[in-house]
């Protein structure tokens, strides 16, 4: 694979949140409505093709990194009665502490242990919304109150249930984790994480500690995924324990999967995908996910690295 | 059916997002336009579109099924009967997977694609609280038939009303002075360790020891649980009442290992019959349960003194004696619950007519025309029995029945006041702006 000039790469992502950004004025309000929340949950697939893509490791239990920026912006709010940065920062935390506690015992496995240990721990925190139910609203979830979802900066107040405002604020989200991504991967720390997925060994003889490098690799793919949750809970106003279940570990998977793993750009397109796929198809049939599963197949069939990682792979050697 | 409009449908956007522009072409517009009387014409007398948020896939599928049944029963007798305000009614359904994710997309979806009039029909918990937050950013009127109590908690918003069926608070509420007077003063709980059961574990014991009861142990289960012999040794030898409400797939395993555990010489049982909605009494493994008693919202087995109304109801939806679908005895309904939906659309049409309801510039009215009902007396449009409403807290209060299981079948034996169900009212959803 050749590699993309800074400026040849930044461009197309700048394109891209351009793109975004023109779409605002086109989009119908429903499409409008439903992109602010895929942009909110392709930043969450980023922060898994941070740890899937370019480290290697497969995780089954990024929902508790999800559920930890959902529970501790949307807690913030409910139960102390913070404002909008302040929970937002107390969910960014919650994901610090979650995802560092869980890198530090789970990277002592590899492989398919690692996938079962994250599936385990990210069921315990499943467990534990529920069993804390007086304060989490256990599995019947909680409103984050419609008044307290605004944003004040100075004078100025945003609603964030506006749906200009909400859009916005998704963009401006998806923006900086995307180019915060796009960085990474590009920079000296980024290529070290490669070099581990593609031989922990060599690398390790080359000197690099990899269990530092990795635990990084959690905690950056956390605080990413908590940042999405921190913002799902305050645009949408909703916390429930279904977004901590094994279902939420597993989309993140899908989406990087069919977008194209270890692309900076492959979780919006595999997000985008597999939203549409399912908002159309549930209006013709109940059998829509069967549909959703035949179109993966097809996928993997004739798109193994994905859409953007066949892209890549076939015509433009050079994507990020 | 859904509609299939593309990704990028441009022919609606200028009217939407541009607002300027909006005002000033749709000024011109309809000022200029010949067609400007035929237009309003057609809008008057245009279908009012109610988006049906249906639980067809995921874990409420078996209830979604039912409700649809029940809803199209009720729209196409309200149809039949000249529709609200002179205009027929048309359902669009769109599925939630029951998930309350998707839940807000749908109830979104509906509000701005679709554009219904309202947005009806939710039963599970977790979806509807997942969705009202949607319904409230949309003005959007949300009747939802669910049950639940975070509807009359005020913790949603103004938009969101459960006139159809009572709340599980004032459920159990009216099951206490029967259960100490009939069936026993020392009650064990067993729930299942959830929500749902969560709501008996902490509205039961205050509403049995004001009759005179007292609940002596609360058994938790894990929901993940697949066999229940181990917790049954912690039920107090000195109980007289087991009230269980066990949901899901494993209530047949633990109804069975709990006729193991007793055999012949058990204490009186007292179940909701949610545990067992969409399932024949008579499944093998059941048997346990004769000579049991249920809560049910409305029977599920034809009785012997049926209202009129109740029989046409039956004879509407599509149900036998034996709360089968007509022609299929396998097919059980959930019917102590989906008499919700067709009480709710009459609800929904009182109100919109009370409102004089045009369109969907009159959802604010049509709010304030909900609040304002204050009782549903029983007949064709409420065969569940009489209700009351209280607009404060946007929820219905009505009658209960407790069932006794009796030769394979479910025979009511009380019918509780609407009195019983009565609670103090906490928060008032008229307070908040429109």
């Amino acid at each position: 694979m050749s590699e993309a000039s800074p400026a040849k790469a930044y461009a197309l992502h700048l394109g891209v949140i351009t793109l975004l950004f023109v779409l605002s004025f086109l989009l119908p309000d429903y499409y409008h409505g439903l992109l602010a929340r895929i942009m909110v949950l392709a930043v969450f697939a980023m922060g898994y093709n941070m740890l899937f893509g370019y480290v290697g490791l497969l995780s089954l239990g990024h929902a508790m990194f999800f559920a930890a920026g959902l529970y501790g912006a949307g807690l913030a709010v409910i139960q102390l009665g913070w404002s909008v940065p302040a929970a937002f920062a107390a969910g960014l935390g919650c994901g610090v502490v979650v995802s560092l506690v869980i890198g530090l015992l789970a990277l002592r496995t590899t492989g398919v242990a690692f996938m079962i240990v994250t599936m385990m721990f990210a069921q315990v925190f499943y467990l534990l919304i529920l069993y804390f139910a007086t304060w989490t609203g256990g599995d019947q979830g909680m409103v984050v109150p419609q008044p307290a979802r605004v944003l004040s900066l100075g004078a100025t107040s945003l609603e964030l249930t506006n749906p200009t405002v909400r859009y916005m604020t998704a963009l401006g989200l998806f923006s900086i984790v995307l180019l915060v991504t796009l960085a990474i991967v590009r920079s000296r720390y980024g290529r070290v994480l490669v070099a581990i997925r593609e031989n922990e060994e060599r690398t390790k003889m080359l000197g690099y500690d990899t269990f530092s490098n990795k635990l990084a690799a959690v905690v950056i793919s956390g605080i990413i995924c908590a940042a999405s949750g921190a913002a799902y809970a305050l645009l949408f106003g909703y916390v429930g324990s279904s977004f901590a279940s094994v279902q939420y570990s597993i989309l993140p998977l899908l989406w990087v999967l069919l977008g194209g793993a270890a692309t900076t750009l492959g979780p919006l397109i595999g997000t985008l995908f597999m939203y549409y796929v399912i908002d159309i198809t549930s209006g013709y049939t109940s059998a829509y996910l069967l549909i959703v599963g035949i179109a993966l197949i097809l996928l993997v069939l004739f798109f193994p690295k994905g859409i953007l990682g066949s892209i890549r792979q076939r015509w433009l050697g050079w994507l990020p | 059916m859904a509609d299939k409009n593309g990704f990028f449908d441009l022919s609606k956007t200028a009217l939407t997002r541009r607002t300027a522009l909006k005002g000033l072409a749709a000024g011109a517009g309809l000022g200029l336009a010949p067609g400007f009387v035929r237009y309003s014409q057609a809008q008057s007398s245009a279908p009012i579109k109610i988006g049906f948020q249906s639980h067809r896939t995921g874990i409420g599928a078996a209830y979604g099924r039912w409700y649809e049944k029940t809803t199209a029963a009720a729209v196409k007798a309200i149809n039949a009967a000249g529709g609200i305000n002179g205009r027929q009614v048309e359902v669009i359904i769109e599925d939630d997977g029951t998930d309350p994710g998707r839940g807000a997309e749908v109830v979104g979806k509906f509000a701005t694609q679709h554009k219904t009039d309202i947005v009806f029909g939710t039963l599970f918990s977790h979806v509807v609280i997942g969705s009202a937050p949607a319904a409230g950013e949309n003005k959007m009127p949300y009747f939802v038939v669910s049950e639940g109590h975070h509807v009359a908690s005020t913790k949603l918003n103004r938009y969101v009303f459960q006139p159809g069926i009572t709340d599980v608070k004032s459920q159990i509420q009216s099951m206490a002075p029967w259960i100490a007077a009939n069936a026993g003063k020392k009650v064990t709980q067993i729930f299942p360790d959830f929500a749902f059961g969560y709501d008996h574990r902490d509205y039961l014991p205050p509403a049995l020891k004001a009759q005179g009861g007292e609940v002596i142990a609360q058994i938790a289960i894990p929901p993940t649980e697949s066999s229940f012999t181990k917790y049954f040794p912690q039920i107090p030898a000195e109980t007289e009442v087991i009230y269980h409400v066990m949901v899901g797939p494993a209530v047949l395993t633990f109804v069975k290992e709990l006729g193991e555990f007793y055999g012949s010489n058990r204490p009186q049982l007292f179940g909701f019959i949610d545990s067992l909605e969409a399932t024949d009494i008579n499944s093998p493994g059941l048997e346990f349960l004769d000579g049991s008693h249920f809560w049910e919202g409305s029977p599920r087995y034809a009785q012997a003194d049926d209202s009129e109304a109740q029989k046409a109801y039956r004879t509407a939806v599509g149900i036998d004696d034996n709360g089968a679908a007509v022609g299929d005895p396998k097919d059980v309904s959930t019917a102590a619950h989906m008499f919700g939906c067709w009480e709710t659309l009459y609800v929904v049409k009182k109100a919109m007519e009370d409102a004089g309801y045009k369109g969907p510039e009159d959802r604010a009215k049509l709010v304030e025309a909900t609040e304002a009902l204050t009782a549903f007396a029983e007949g064709p449009e409420h065969p569940q029995g009489p209700k009351t409403f209280n607009g404060k807290i946007h929820q219905c209060f009505g009658i209960q029945n407790i069932s006794k299981v009796e030769g394979g079948k479910l025979k009511v034996v009380h019918k509780t006041k609407i009195e019983d169900g009565l609670y103090e009212a906490k928060g008032d959803y008229t307070t908040q702006a429109l």
